[in-house]
């Protein structure tokens, strides 16, 4: 009744590709953003803007990174902890280095150091395929790792092996990173890069490269005969993915996590934001969203709800039983629709299209 | 010119020198590559039948174990406990073929991954639940497992110390392996597990229950599990870090390829023997620590040469 094209013609190219093509997605998206730049700093707390927002927005970001990897261009890849591990370590050395550079384009630019740490593990994914290249992927991931515990140069020599994100501020004293930035800066500082990143990304999907990559993801031979390089596209999407990550990793330190040891950036992560992806929908940008919600979301309110419905159990079983829960409704997910929330989602806009009626 | 001598003169010299030594670390990394092997082939039993790679095998190996212990320590005489060890195990393999490998059957490989990857978090969380997080001491005696170990000369005054619970995992992998290979070959579910393996369709045709198959081989490498977790938790403790040696095992499929049997095994021992020398001889260059990434490096290296591993099929790809 309320979502329906009838009426919007599309009179000029520009419309017809936009991103929203329809004006009730564009109120909705807009609404969206406004809830997210105004709304939640306004309302919410520090415990949900640095225990749920802030974490949820920075593995958004990973998620893209590695859906466009996995998503749009078929490459499975387990090594995204340790991308976003090159890329947070690299920030750090930039800014123990250059401590006068404004942070974000630090932030921005170690995403480039993971894009050709990407690039050097992206070369076997030219030969192989599949779960094989998965486990070339753990190769990086694990190399990596070591590389954090084992070369002091990267984290400064200090005694502890792990890094800090030291106090940097913007020229007008706005303190960014630090143990003394305010929750809603660095919310937003984190809302403005994944937002404008998604843009980017979005963009780059709808384009050439991007249509290079799905051709690539769904069969590669034909592809190369219809002229698409798999070298130049297979190393694109490692490279992108990567720098998207790195981005994420940084920021996952500076503005979340303040301080990390190398285990943070640990296989566990990596399985983490595949099942974000997953969850979310392969190759679908509003899945990351989706996914990373749903992965990270879950347990926090698990284990806040289990408690408060009455079943107490103690602290460590709640953290077992969690882990059960989640294992299960992994499952029951991928049994129920394998493609994800965003297949939900778009069956949802199919339904809301017709309602109230059951067809149209 | 450190460096090259570090590379390529340095370790060997110190491996004539000390022969001994050599011996022993060869002996270990003997051992340690058939307790992949095994872990390998627990893989290898569940992707040629139905095509899953099982990354929940090595939660497998802890549960088993963590069962096996946990039932004793509540005080079940052991071989009831290892009776009801194995019988768990089974219930683990029906309730997986009935209510994770039907539904999902026929989905893209990626999906059935992340499947087996939910169950991990599912048996992480009932392992810890039922028994409790902290390391266990694996009941190595009370399962007639022989300690100690033997002390054998070598060479003018060296010596090569082998521990008896390591002949006995040699011994038992071997076992297993010859009574797994017979099993395939020999039995009319073996051949029917083979039959499944080369072609669903063609199997189901001739009336193989492709339901019966699945239970049936979860079952076999969740036996295969429980002797890793056996002989792996008498090295060390019983506890969820062993989860980690499930991804150790990983390069070992990589090495022999996804669907061979004889593969798991060599590329078991390639791995196992490369990681110690490797670690012990040029690990210090480097640091140290470099076994947690050197069996993938080796793999990595050879799949750029040979993709389909030492004993897989070859994939040609049509358009």
């Amino acid at each position: 009744m309320f979502y329906r094209e009838a009426g919007q013609f599309k009179s000029s190219y520009a419309t017809d590709q936009a991103i929203f093509p329809l004006l009730q997605d564009r109120i909705g998206f807009f609404t969206i953003l406004a809830i997210a730049f105004i709304g939640v700093p306004l309302l919410a707390d520090d415990f949900i803007l640095d225990a749920i927002a802030i974490p949820f927005l920075i593995l958004t970001l990973a998620t893209i990174g590695l859906n466009v990897l996995t998503g749009y261009a078929g490459q499975l890849s387990l090594g995204t902890g340790g991308f976003m591990g090159v890329g947070a370590y690299a920030c750090y050395k930039l800014t123990t280095a250059f401590p006068e550079v404004n942070i974000i384009l630090l932030i921005l630019l170690s995403g480039v150091f993971s894009a050709g740490v990407g690039l050097v593990f992206g070369l076997p994914s030219l030969r192989i395929k599949g779960l094989y290249l998965v486990v070339t992927t753990l190769a990086a991931q694990f190399f990596l790792e070591w590389c954090f515990i084992r070369i002091g140069w990267l984290y400064n020599y200090n005694v502890s092996g792990a890094i800090d994100s030291p106090e940097r501020s913007l020229a007008g004293g706005l303190v960014l990173t630090g143990p003394n930035a305010d929750s809603v800066t660095r919310y937003l500082v984190v809302l403005a890069i994944v937002a404008v990143m998604t843009l980017l990304v979005k963009n780059l999907i709808r384009g050439r490269i991007g249509r290079s990559w799905m051709m690539i993801r769904d069969m590669d031979i034909a592809a190369e005969l219809m002229g698409v390089r798999p070298l130049v596209a297979k190393l694109s999407a490692f490279a992108v993915s990567s720098y998207i990550c790195g981005v994420a990793g940084a920021m996952f330190v500076f503005f979340y996590l303040g301080s990390v040891e190398p285990a943070a950036f640990s296989i566990t992560l990596s399985f983490q934001i595949l099942f974000m992806v997953i969850i979310g929908g392969l190759g679908s940008l509003i899945g990351c969203y989706f996914g990373a919600a749903f992965i990270w979301i879950l347990p926090i309110f698990l284990r806040n709800v289990l408690p408060a419905i009455g079943i107490d159990i103690g602290a460590e079983n709640i953290v077992h039983l969690t882990s059960m829960i989640v294992g299960v409704l992994i499952i029951l997910f991928l049994i129920l629709e394998p493609h994800g929330l965003a297949r939900l989602w778009q069956l949802g806009k199919e339904k809301l299209r017709v309602w109230p009626f059951p067809y149209a | 010119m450190d460096l090259l001598n570090g590379i390529f003169v340095a370790p060997f010299v110190q491996m004539a020198d000390a022969p001994d030594f050599l011996v022993q670390v060869l002996w270990e990394g003997f051992v340690s590559g058939i307790l992949y092997a095994l872990i390998a082939l627990g893989f290898v039993l569940i992707f040629k039948a139905s095509g899953v790679f099982n990354f929940a095998q090595g939660i497998m190996v802890v549960f088993a174990a963590l069962t096996l212990v946990g039932l004793y320590q509540k005080g079940v005489p052991v071989i009831l406990a290892l009776i009801l060890t194995m019988a768990v195990m089974g219930i683990l393999a029906l309730a997986v073929e009935r209510f994770i490998m039907r539904p999902l059957v026929n989905q893209p490989h990626v999906i059935l991954l992340m499947a087996t990857i939910g169950l991990t978090y599912f048996l992480v969380g009932l392992g810890e639940f039922v028994f409790g997080g902290e390391p266990k001491q694996m009941i190595t005696t009370e399962l007639g497992l022989p300690t100690g170990s033997t002390e054998i000369p070598f060479g003018a005054q060296g010596m090569v110390i082998l521990q008896h619970i390591d002949i006995a995992a040699a011994i038992i992998a071997i076992v297993m392996v010859t009574a797994l290979a017979l099993f395939f070959n020999r039995t009319r579910i073996g051949r029917a597990l083979r039959a499944v393996a080369d072609d669903h369709q063609a199997a189901l045709s001739v009336g193989i229950s492709l339901h019966q198959i699945w239970a049936i081989v979860w079952f076999a490498s969740g036996l295969v599990a429980l002797a890793t977790g056996v002989m792996w938790g008498a090295r060390s403790d019983v506890s969820f870090a062993l989860e980690i040696i499930a991804l150790r095992a990983l390069p070992v499929l990589i090495l022999g390829g996804f669907t061979s049997v004889p593969g798991a095994i060599v590329g078991g021992l390639i791995v196992g023997i490369g990681e110690k020398i490797g670690e012990i001889y040029w690990g210090p260059l480097l640091g140290g620590g470099i076994e947690s990434w050197l069996a993938y490096m080796i793999a990595l290296v050879f799949l750029l040469f040979r993709p389909q591993g030492l004993f897989g099929e070859r994939i040609i790809e049509r358009v």
